[in-house]
């Protein structure tokens, strides 16, 4: 569907509404719950290899993780959840999980330090995309027999050096953290494949659901599990249906036939702003959108000149126009949620500021050449920027391109700008840190093309060994503290600007309570749900 | 047709000698037009600029994973090699594994096709049963005000956008008067109720004699078949019209007339038995049209067919799914035809 037959259509549809009495009310038993939300980009449900956002739904209400975030309190950050306690090492190598007793899989089996054990080794062994989050800690297929060893009620891991125990645990929080049932994934073992194939469909955890079935592009469907140690869940069947169509989830919502419409857009969300028995909740997510620019270029390589260009973004207007209610202004390179993230926002647009600022550098005027990818919001904020640019005398050239013609060149830092989003890996604020704060080293033939540093050609000089600190502080307030020292720097003398964080807008029949969609660190917990 | 296909009849030394050699010659063009088509996609596979593996295993995937992904689908191979390896395959009846949810394409296509075959088979009924009687009615009286209101009818099913009509029909008939069922096959809680044997749930909640589903299913299908049969109904009568009106200015027609035959066997006996053969082949198009899957008005209705399969495949990069999805929908329509050019031989006397 096009752009312009889509607004034809929430037009027609808006105004039809608008004109209609109200609709008549059917209602989803008290013990159900139903949610309308895009799952196509579930590709499998295995929690070694899901990296996916509607897989890591399914994931966080299935797979109990040795420490996990509490969903009704977020931001008190990770907590024991299958790891009753954990002790750390002098060295601050080695983390022993003594695990919690009495807690049993969907099989009956109970929960083990050495289901732990095997599920990690697992994780790292299988080698999917996701598995850089557990084997940046120095783990790998030939050493997880001596770094990963179960002993008793107790599961030891040691990393090939000093790093944050908050850094450790949060990424434990991952997905890929999640412990599942050896002897149920064994039994399954295809060619030596760790059970991979058969998990990829099936569950085998110990968390608050288990999954009934999951159809591609249909529905996942999800039984609660009555002996969830932190107590049966309310909502006995949680069902997640594939509707694509944002007008088809507001108008299932407003009948009533789903309890959760996931993706509204804003004017669908309009529509349904202050009708009874809805509500509308705003979640942060964990995206950025941002723009850089090349250090290689000789005017954007000057302090001044791109701390003047960060002062050129119409932030307000953008937020308050065509991103409204997708996104929200943000300038630090940490999501809000995230462990030691600031909400400090030094810039708005301020023509004359950066005007000043470009005649304290000696520069009057400019081309430059900005990549975008093909999406819509992109390439509206691209032209908002040409417009501002071009009052200090930019000349903002826009290509417009596939995410391969455009990615390519940014990764060979052949762009002069750029202009795109960049979503965090796991839930730990090195996730970020390490790639737009950090790049050891910056040469050409280095080509550490997946550093964002590195692809603007940018040498954090200093700010390497902060990341660096950051990373082995084991202190989680200090570290906190560290990140937030890091980003006020950064926004001033970095070539990145960061304008918006992502929001997600989610329509629900009034009477659910406590659904909480995991902020930018986690995803949707259904267990605290009520109706 | 023509008289040529009468002489040639009679020449044959044999009739199974004809068949055999008619049938040698269908078999031979439906596989030179699935080697087409199977070429086509392929090619059309390989120069889309999107890289396969990234879209299986993410932009972040470590240069190993790459690597060995890169192997196993095979793209270290000439691509003529890979061309062939996928005839093969297909040739088994393979058509590989959905490179984004990792499950063989042959259980997804199964799954999803029903959804389709459901929808365009009552779609089209509807469109037969109320647009040949249109077409027909319309032509009797040309240029009358019944003329205009069928011309109207069809009007506006060819220029409506689908999902415009599928929105404004949910908000009408599902959210304001309650008639039908939402978007979706069927109800929520009868998900799963009933064995799945042809995975069309009008024909299993019958076999299970399940007629609750049953109901429930034909609340959800009836909008959304409506509005497919509205379109197969707006070209149907549109050319059932046309076909009608040079019927019904040919000799023989005032001849019945002269002879004093009813109005109604003139149309029916005489005009309309001279239309079910080009009749068909319209019929058939708008069938295969529908088969091929509706992707917005599955978007729109939620409903889980091989249209919105192939679409999400083909965004996603999914090759292998888009590749079996096009197989399958190729070899529909090669069969819709072959089925149409039998029921000519049915209906035209003068192939018997």
């Amino acid at each position: 569907m096009t752009y312009v037959s889509k607004i034809l259509t929430s037009t027609a549809l808006g105004l039809t509404l608008a004109m209609s009495p109200v609709l008549a009310i059917a209602e989803t038993p008290d013990n159900m719950l139903v949610i309308a939300n895009r799952i196509d980009d579930i590709t499998t449900l295995d929690p070694a290899e899901s990296f996916e956002f509607a897989g890591s739904d399914v994931s966080r209400n299935v797979y109990g993780r040795l420490v996990n975030f509490d969903p009704l309190n977020l931001d008190a950050g990770y907590k024991p959840d299958l790891a009753a306690s954990w002790t750390v090492s002098d060295d601050g190598k080695t983390i022993t999980f003594t695990m919690r007793d009495g807690v049993k899989f969907h099989s009956g089996n109970p929960v083990s330090a050495e289901d732990a054990e095997f599920s990690l080794r697992r994780a790292v062994i299988l080698n999917k995309t996701p598995s850089f989050i557990l084997t940046q800690f120095g783990f790998t297929a030939d050493n997880v027999a001596t770094t990963i060893v179960a002993n008793g009620n107790t599961l030891s891991i040691t990393t090939d050096k000093r790093y944050a125990t908050s850094f450790v645990l949060n990424c434990l929080t991952a997905v890929i953290g999640g412990i599942v049932d050896k002897k149920t994934v064994m039994a399954n073992e295809v060619d030596g494949d760790m059970g991979n194939s058969w998990l990829k469909t099936n569950s085998a955890g110990s968390g608050a659901y288990k999954v009934v079935s999951w159809k591609p592009n249909d529905s996942v469907t999800l039984q609660s599990n009555p002996d969830f140690y932190q107590g049966a869940p309310a909502m006995k069947r949680v069902i997640v249906r594939h509707v694509q169509e944002s007008a088809t989830q507001r108008l299932l919502l407003e009948k009533g036939d789903i309890d959760v419409a996931r993706n509204l857009n804003p004017e669908d969300v309009a529509g349904i702003s202050g009708k009874d028995g809805i509500a509308v909740d705003s979640e942060l997510r964990g995206r950025l959108m941002y723009m850089a620019f090349n250090q290689k270029h000789p005017e954007l390589s000057k302090p001044k000149v791109r701390l003047a260009l960060k002062y050129l973004p119409d932030y307000k207007g953008m937020q308050d126009s065509f991103l409204k209610g997708q996104y929200t202004i943000h300038q630090a390179f940490l999501p809000r949620t995230y462990l030691g993230a600031i909400d400090d926002k030094p810039f708005s647009l301020d023509v004359a500021k950066a005007k000043a600022l470009m005649a304290e550098a000696g520069v009057s005027g400019f081309e430059i050449e900005v990549g975008v990818r093909e999406a819509q919001e992109r390439i509206e904020i691209a032209q908002s920027l040409q417009n501002s640019f071009a009052q200090v005398g930019v000349k903002l050239n826009i290509t417009v391109g596939t995410a391969k013609q455009i990615l390519t060149r940014y990764r060979a830092r052949e762009l002069d700008m750029y202009l795109g989003a960049w979503g965090p890996d796991y839930p730990d604020p090195q996730t970020n840190a390490g790639t737009f704060a950090f790049n050891p080293d910056n040469s050409d033939e280095k080509k550490a093309t997946g550093l964002l540093a590195y692809r603007n050609a940018w040498d954090p000089g200093a700010m390497n060994q902060a990341v660096e600190a950051a990373v082995i502080e084991g202190d989680r307030d200090k570290r906190a503290k560290m990140y937030q020292d890091m980003q006020r720097q950064h926004q001033m003398e970095s070539p990145f600007g960061v304008m918006f964080q992502k929001i997600e807008q989610t329509g629900r029949r009034a009477n659910v309570k406590n659904l909480n969609l995991g902020g930018a660190i986690t995803s949707v917990s259904y267990w605290p749900v009520t109706k | 047709m023509t008289d040529s296909t009468n002489k040639e009849i009679g020449r044959q030394p044999s009739p199974y000698f004809g068949y055999l050699t008619k049938a040698l010659g269908t078999l031979g063009s439906i596989a030179t037009t699935m080697l087409g088509l199977l070429f086509i996609t392929f090619v059309i596979g390989r120069v889309m600029p999107i890289d396969p593996i990234i879209a299986v295993l993410g932009e972040r995937a470590s240069k190993e994973a790459y690597d060995a992904m890169y192997i196993e689908m095979g793209l270290d191979k000439p691509v003529i090699i890979q061309f062939l390896n996928y005839i093969w395959d297909v040739v088994r009846g393979d058509f590989g594994m959905s490179l984004l949810n990792a499950r063989p394409v042959v259980d997804d296509i199964i799954r999803v096709f029903p959804a389709t075959l459901e929808l365009a088979t009552i779609g089209t009924m509807i469109g037969v049963v109320l647009g040949v009687p249109l077409g027909v009615v319309a032509a009797v009286n040309r240029g009358t005000w019944i003329d205009q209101i069928a011309r109207v009818i069809a009007l506006v099913g060819y220029s409506m956008p689908i999902f415009w009509l599928g929105l404004v029909g949910l908000l009408v008939f599902y959210g304001i008067l309650g008639w039908v069922g939402g978007p979706g096959r069927i109800g929520i809680f009868y998900v799963d109720l009933v064995p799945t044997v042809t995975g069309l749930i009008l024909v299993d909640s019958i076999i299970d004699g399940q007629w609750d589903v049953f109901w429930d299913a034909v609340s959800h299908i009836i909008l959304p078949a409506s509005l497919l049969g509205y379109y197969s109904l707006a070209y149907i009568s549109r050319m059932t019209r046309s076909f009608m009106l040079e019927q019904m200015g040919a000799e023989y027609i005032i001849t019945a007339r002269v002879k004093g035959m009813s109005e109604w066997a003139v149309i029916w006996r005489h005009a309309f038995a001279n239309i079910k053969v080009p009749l068909i082949t319209v019929i058939a198009l708008s069938y295969a049209n529908l088969l091929e899957g509706s992707v917005l008005t599955e978007i729109i209705f939620a409903w889980p067919g091989i249209g919105s399969y192939i679409t999400t495949a083909l965004l996603s990069a999914d090759m292998n799914a888009v590749l079996g999805g096009t197989v399958v929908v190729g070899l529909l329509f090669v069969c819709l035809n072959i089925f149409s050019d039998l029921l000519y031989k049915f209906f035209d006397p003068r192939a018997k």
